[in-house]
């Protein structure tokens, strides 16, 4: 993200003597009674973003750990008046569900690997070396981050027939490169190009070749925007659904966002609320676990190219 | 980030050795991307133009033959079709506005300076990380009619009866509005912050200088914040906008295939897998293929325009 540098006229003033000036602007229009209303109405405002993105969420976690009995019950209660872990019980009992979380797994790590594996060497090219039809390669890779899934899914269905594909966790895997590998290469590339010029300069005068200058100066530097890409490109793949639910058909290869989309559990007579919320919590903490450990390079990834565009 | 290189590199070869030791690396390490992606997409891309004008069907061992521009003609001429064409459009229009003005206010409350501003970003991202197929389910049990939260909410704020359960999702007339409050739940949070960044590169010294001059809050948003965001804007539209045009996940998970909520993109996943129709359920790909490659057009004329 790109900070403003405050200057007036022509003059740099420093940060501190700016604040005090920020300060007292900010002081100057919160003294009377309006701006406490004011104050009040932006906390209440707050509040009420806070409660929705959240609640949803401590709504499934809830419900999760609320006993079937109570879930059912009305009026409903805000908080959980009695905790189970039963529902978490049902889901992890459920081969079908556990297989699922494990294919889901081989199939997002697997993916991701790939993608970097050769993304970044074709990042590295687009970024820091001159040649002939950089440009369009570019504009085509672009492009096919924007690509609708639904256009090639019928072609893609009689390819993956073609190849004894359908229903294997390695044709869905190839399948997934078609946005996660456009997707690396364009974070990656943005990336690599954003490094001053100088860096790899100094190997490359001292003789080094160009793949060495790559592997012993840019790679270091560029591993904190390869783990954010690789966490993207993860949460992607995991959480796909289209091909996942087209391409697959039993336990083998099925993953866990079809899995739970189909999810009845073990109870034959209820629906199963509480279960399918368990569920749905586990598919989701472990990519919020990724996304608030490196959120700050998250939001910066995630605006970065929309703002300059 | 720049979309095009910094410089236009000519077609002329390179005349160093230098120059062309770098240009044949250049192609070595592009090449494995470009088999990718050429392999994945863009071959099953002409595939699907082609079987567009074919009798294709899956699993059939007919004969096939082609058919000219029959499939789109059937297409114009299938109800369900302009259906779903209808709902998709009703569905992008009205979630993509209602989050750029949803975001645009949470944008603008969370630039203000104020304790406890990171956790607020940081709840942000939570409706954005959770899955597609997630959040569908976790909006239905929200929106169940006997034992739902929401439901339960409004009877208890008085807006609705205790013994009238309204099926939200069920009852056709509302199921897409509904489907519309849950995308843009998912979404105004990732709509913010890229607006967020926007305003943060705006910088402050504009509004000292507007505080000065006394104009109102309203005044400086009109003329200063929005003029200054809408790049920004332009670009969250535009993705949100094909992002849209193209949901499958959240409604399918909560609908199926039920034609008061099917969009164009449901209608081609039916048409080809469900019904087998290869060759018709192409056409319709390639139609919403068209559609949103008009988009991306008209996003990247927007960057270029930037630049120039």
């Amino acid at each position: 993200m790109a900070t403003a540098e405050s200057t007036i006229g022509q003059t740099r003033i420093s940060e501190e003597e700016l604040n005090r000036i920020r300060a007292a602007y900010q002081q100057k229009s919160s003294t009377n009674v309006i701006s406490l209303l004011g104050r009040i109405g932006f906390v209440v405002l707050l509040l009420v973003i806070i409660v929705y993105t959240l609640f949803p969420f401590y709504w499934a976690v809830k419900s999760s750990l609320t006993p079937t009995n109570d879930l059912v019950k009305t009026p409903v209660t805000l908080w959980p008046e009695r905790l189970t872990f039963d529902h978490y019980r049902t889901v992890f009992n459920d081969g079908g569900f556990v297989r699922a979380l494990a294919n889901s797994a081989i199939v997002s790590f697997s993916v991701v690997v790939l993608a970097l594996l050769i993304g970044t060497l074709g990042a590295y090219a687009l970024g820091r070396l001159k040649f002939r039809g950089k440009t369009i390669i570019l504009y085509l890779i672009l492009s096919m981050t924007m690509f609708p899934a639904i256009a090639i899914l019928g072609s893609l269905f009689q390819m993956m027939k073609q190849f004894h594909a359908y229903n294997t966790l390695w044709g869905l895997v190839i399948v997934y490169l078609t946005f996660t590998l456009p997707f690396t290469v364009w974070v990656l590339t943005n990336f690599f190009r954003a490094m001053p010029e100088e860096l790899e300069q100094a190997a490359l005068v001292d003789g080094a070749t160009p793949m060495r200058a790559l592997r012993e100066v840019l790679l270091p530097l560029a591993i904190p925007g390869m783990v954010t890409t690789a966490l993207l490109a993860f949460i992607s793949a995991w959480s796909e659904f289209l091909y996942a639910r087209t391409f697959t058909l039993t336990d083998k290869a099925v993953t866990v966002q079809v899995a739970i989309s189909q999810f009845t559990g073990n109870q034959q007579f209820e629906e199963p609320f509480g279960v399918r919320m368990a569920a749905a919590v586990v598919v989701t903490v472990p990519l919020l676990v990724g996304v608030l450990l490196v959120q700050r390079r998250i939001i910066a990834g995630l605006t970065a190219g929309a703002v300059k565009g | 980030m720049n979309i095009a290189p910094r410089k236009r590199f000519g077609w002329s070869a390179p005349t160093s050795a230098v120059g062309r030791q770098q240009e044949r690396l250049g192609w070595i390490l592009v090449l494995p991307s470009l088999i990718v992606v050429f392999a994945v997409a863009i071959y099953p891309l002409f595939e699907t133009f082609r079987l567009s004008f074919t009798n294709a069907r899956l699993a059939s061992t007919r004969e096939v033959r082609n058919v000219g521009f029959e499939n789109y003609r059937r297409l114009l001429e299938d109800d369900q079709w302009w259906t779903s064409l209808k709902n998709t459009l009703i569905f992008t229009v009205s979630s993509v506005s209602i989050e750029a003005i949803l975001g645009m206010i949470i944008a603008l409350t969370i630039h203000s300076q104020f304790r406890g501003r990171g956790l607020v970003r940081t709840s942000m991202l939570v409706p954005w990380a959770i899955p597609t197929v997630v959040s569908s389910m976790l909006w239905q049990w929200m929106l169940n009619d006997r034992y739902g939260v929401i439901n339960s909410i409004l009877v208890r704020l008085g807006f609705m009866d205790a013994d009238r359960n309204f099926a939200w999702t069920a009852n056709p007339s509302t199921a897409l509005g509904a489907l519309v409050a849950v995308d843009v739940w998912k979404t105004t949070p990732f709509m913010a912050l890229l607006l967020l960044a926007g305003l943060q590169i705006i910088p402050s010294d504009v509004y000292e200088a507007a505080y000065v001059d006394g104009a109102s809050k309203w005044q400086q948003f009109w003329q200063i914040t929005l003029p200054l965001v809408k790049p920004a804007l332009l670009v969250a539209l535009v993705f949100r906008t094909m992002d849209a045009f193209r949901v499958f996940d959240l409604i399918f998970v909560l609908k199926q295939a039920a034609t008061e909520t099917m969009t164009v993109a449901i209608y081609t996943q039916q048409t080809l897998i469900q019904a087998n129709r290869l060759g018709a359920g192409s056409a319709a790909a390639v139609v919403v293929f068209l559609c949103i490659g008009l988009m991306v057009l008209g996003y990247s004329r927007m960057i270029s325009v930037e630049e120039g």
